[in-house]
């Protein structure tokens, strides 16, 4: 961990004081009896409503907001309850066995969840990729032998590659040398600023997409006027439309340049904090030395926040990696600029080739597993420094 | 998913720590130029769309935004038109669904980590650090790995198209940087104080409801503001799990289909687009202290 200790838990809005220790025991001690029968009636009753709600949130034909007020209803109350109920029950128990089965009511949903909707699929995953198209029969490694030798994914993979390279990279540099020019302005000058490069964090890579369309947008000389800047622009000045979109391969770079907005501000955000961490004696000491600006930024700032920078790139490297939805809405993958997450859902879900997808799927999966590797490792170390 | 935890104070709209001497403000021209540009260059997409929203339909095909700015006080060319016929034109019900989506698909993951990000923090049993890192090594499973597999249980149980398909499914994909998110908050907070409420006789469900959540406000509203801001912008879940049913899209399905309509809908993209952004810029301005909060710290702990 750290040089500077997290600021954490005193400042703000920290809730209500705890309640008295006194207060506690008496709730918690002469109700126990009580409790557990209301407890004991409790488990059922949350249980049958689970179910009929259940069925009610299928049913097509119910009204809307009625749904969302049940879900968080049940969502909120109903799980509530039923971890309260539970609790109450283990009370019961001999101590030693309450003891040992609490930990597994408060971790078991949460880990059944994760069971379901990660461990399951990505092992079923595995064995889809070594199917055939409708998952009927075993073909070995045929799907990742058409990947790899077909060349519509060959040019996939590339194009993932050069995303990984240059998009984390850029929304870097921009990031960090933007943070360290705006942390020499003044304080109002600074948060609106940065709040502003900060702000397309909000908007979808779908909304993004179409921001974009009136940057690239292309119209062949006779066909009217340029409403996209870029070639309003290149028109002004006397040269030809650029057909942005569909020029190869350039074509991948603008569509990077997409990502690249929207994630500089998360690198910015993240790097400038790290930045005001900088020990000032530190820059003091340099600066008296006879330090220029850029070495004190080079031999001080960056060694400083190293390790900041690196889980700010991996940490944009796996949202890279994942992209999907810039390259469907923009080009649909056409002209040489289909990435691997995109062919994964277009083999899935309009071509119906489970093999073909699962297998691109498993090829992301294990394109990512350094990362992971490298997070469980920094997690270890901070853990023994604990 | 990010790999980084909530325990730090530092924002984009906060004051610097009081550690630091004021600054001095007298910062050298090039600088302020090139901050000025940077801003510019990243401001003047968005501009240029919400420009082109209230734009005459026609005028949006024959010519430029930029063009409307010449005469920004010719009221002539100003209209609501556009939205009033994107709303007519199925984004006002996208915008419920997107609505039915969101909320629950941020409550339910919540409630859900909280109980084991306690456990994971203050409670001993077999297996808790092995199931710890499993979570933190599922932070970066691809999304794409789960696809396949759980629309098939779906359409075996007949769950394809619904809510709570989409709920369970966002809740399952948030949970492991929630889980990681809470846990590490609510382990940073002083032991003393627990256990000197376990020697009164407070047990873990006491200490959990009535000690650590309320002490964890900050951390659940930073996870919340994520996930919602990551549910209502969410794509691919919604399209394949909800599915392009015109009475069930989201908003995103709705403005992927417009997009994909080429020509003929370039005019009703802008607003379109409006319509899906202005609920997240809202929340990301008004709460963007806790939302900055919930990105940063662990990083910045080096």
């Amino acid at each position: 961990m750290s040089e500077q200790q997290p600021l954490l838990v005193e400042d703000d809005n920290a809730g209500p004081p705890p309640r008295r220790p006194e207060e506690l025991e008496q709730e918690y001690g002469l109700g126990a009896k009580a409790a557990s029968i209301v407890a004991a009636v409790i488990i059922p009753v949350i249980l049958i409503a689970f179910y009929f709600s259940f069925l009610f949130l299928k049913d097509e034909d119910a009204h809307k907001g009625l749904k969302v007020v049940l879900a968080i209803v049940v969502g909120t109350v109903g799980v509530w309850g039923l971890y309260w109920g539970v609790d109450r029950l283990i009370a019961r128990l001999p101590r030693a066995a309450a003891n040992a089965a609490r930990p597994f009511l408060f971790v078991g949903p949460a880990m059944v969840l994760l069971t379901f909707y990660l461990i399951y699929p990505a092992v079923n995953t595995l064995f889809l990729s070594l199917q055939d198209r409708d998952s009927e029969e075993f073909v070995g490694f045929d799907n990742f032998n058409t990947i790899f030798t077909e060349s519509q994914y060959q040019i996939g993979i590339r194009n993932s590659i050069l995303w990984v390279l240059v998009v984390p990279a850029a929304a870097l540099v921009i990031g960090l040398g933007f943070a360290t020019l705006v942390d020499q302005l003044g304080r109002r000058t600074e948060s609106i600023t940065k709040s502003m490069i900060f702000m397309p964090m909000a908007i979808s890579f779908v909304g993004a997409s179409v921001v974009f369309t009136f940057i690239y947008s292309f119209r062949p000389e006779g066909f009217g006027e340029q409403i996209g800047l870029l070639n309003a622009i290149k028109v002004g000045v006397g040269a030809e439309p650029t057909s942005w979109l569909s020029q190869q391969p350039w074509n991948n770079l603008y569509l990077m340049v997409i990502l690249v907005w929207l994630q500089t501000g998360f690198s910015m955000v993240i790097l400038s904090s790290a930045i005001k961490g900088v020990p000032e004696e530190l820059i003091e000491a340099a600066r008296i030395d006879g330090a220029s600006e850029w070495k004190v930024f080079t031999r001080i700032t960056i060694p400083t926040i190293k390790s900041t920078i690196v889980v700010v790139w991996t940490t944009v490297i796996i949202t890279v990696w994942k992209v999907f939805d810039i390259v469907w809405v923009m080009t649909g993958g056409r002209d040489g600029t289909q990435v691997v997450a995109q062919q994964m859902v277009q083999e899935f879900f309009t071509n119906q080739n489970n093999g073909v997808g699962a297998a691109l799927a498993v090829i992301m999966f294990v394109a990512i597993t350094p990362i992971l590797i490298i997070n469980i490792r920094r997690f270890k170390a901070e853990e023994a420094m604990r | 998913m990010t790999t980084i935890d909530a325990t730090s104070e530092v924002g984009v709209d906060e004051e610097p720590t009081e550690l630091r001497p004021p600054k001095a403000k007298r910062a050298p021209f090039p600088v302020y130029l090139t901050v000025l540009v940077v801003t510019a260059i990243w401001m003047i997409p968005t501009i240029g769309l919400l420009v082109n929203s209230f734009r005459d339909p026609s005028d949006i095909r024959e010519s430029g935004w930029w063009t409307a700015l010449a005469n920004p006080f010719d009221t002539a060319q100003w209209t609501l038109d556009n939205y009033s016929r994107v709303l007519d034109e199925g984004f006002s019900n996208a915008f419920l669904n997107t609505f039915a989506v969101a909320i629950p698909s941020t409550v339910i993951p919540i409630t859900i980590a909280a109980f084991a990000a306690y456990a994971f923090a203050w409670m001993d049993f077999p297996g808790r650090n092995f199931l710890f890192v499993v979570v933190v090594g599922l932070m970066v499973v691809p999304l794409q790995m789960a696809l396949i597999p759980i629309l098939r249980v779906y359409t075996d149980v007949d769950l394809t198209g619904t809510y709570p398909a989409v709920w369970l499914a966002h809740a399952g994909f948030g949970l492991p940087l929630a889980v990681y998110l809470l846990r590490n908050y609510m382990g940073s907070l002083p032991s003393s104080m627990i256990e000197s409420a376990r020697i009164d006789g407070a047990d873990h469900f006491a200490i959990f409801t009535r000690l650590i959540l309320p002490l964890s406000v900050p951390v659940l509203a930073s996870f919340a503001i994520f996930q919602f801001l990551w549910t209502w912008n969410d794509y691919l879940v919604a399209l394949v799990f909800l599915g392009i049913d015109p009475d069930k899209r989201v908003l995103t399905v709705e403005l992927a289909d417009l997009a994909g309509r080429g020509e003929g809908a370039l005019n009703l993209l802008p607003a379109a687009a409006f319509v899906t952004m202005v609920l997240p810029i809202v929340v990301f301005f008004s709460l963007q202290r806790y939302f900055v909060r919930g990105l940063t710290a662990g990083s910045v702990k080096g």
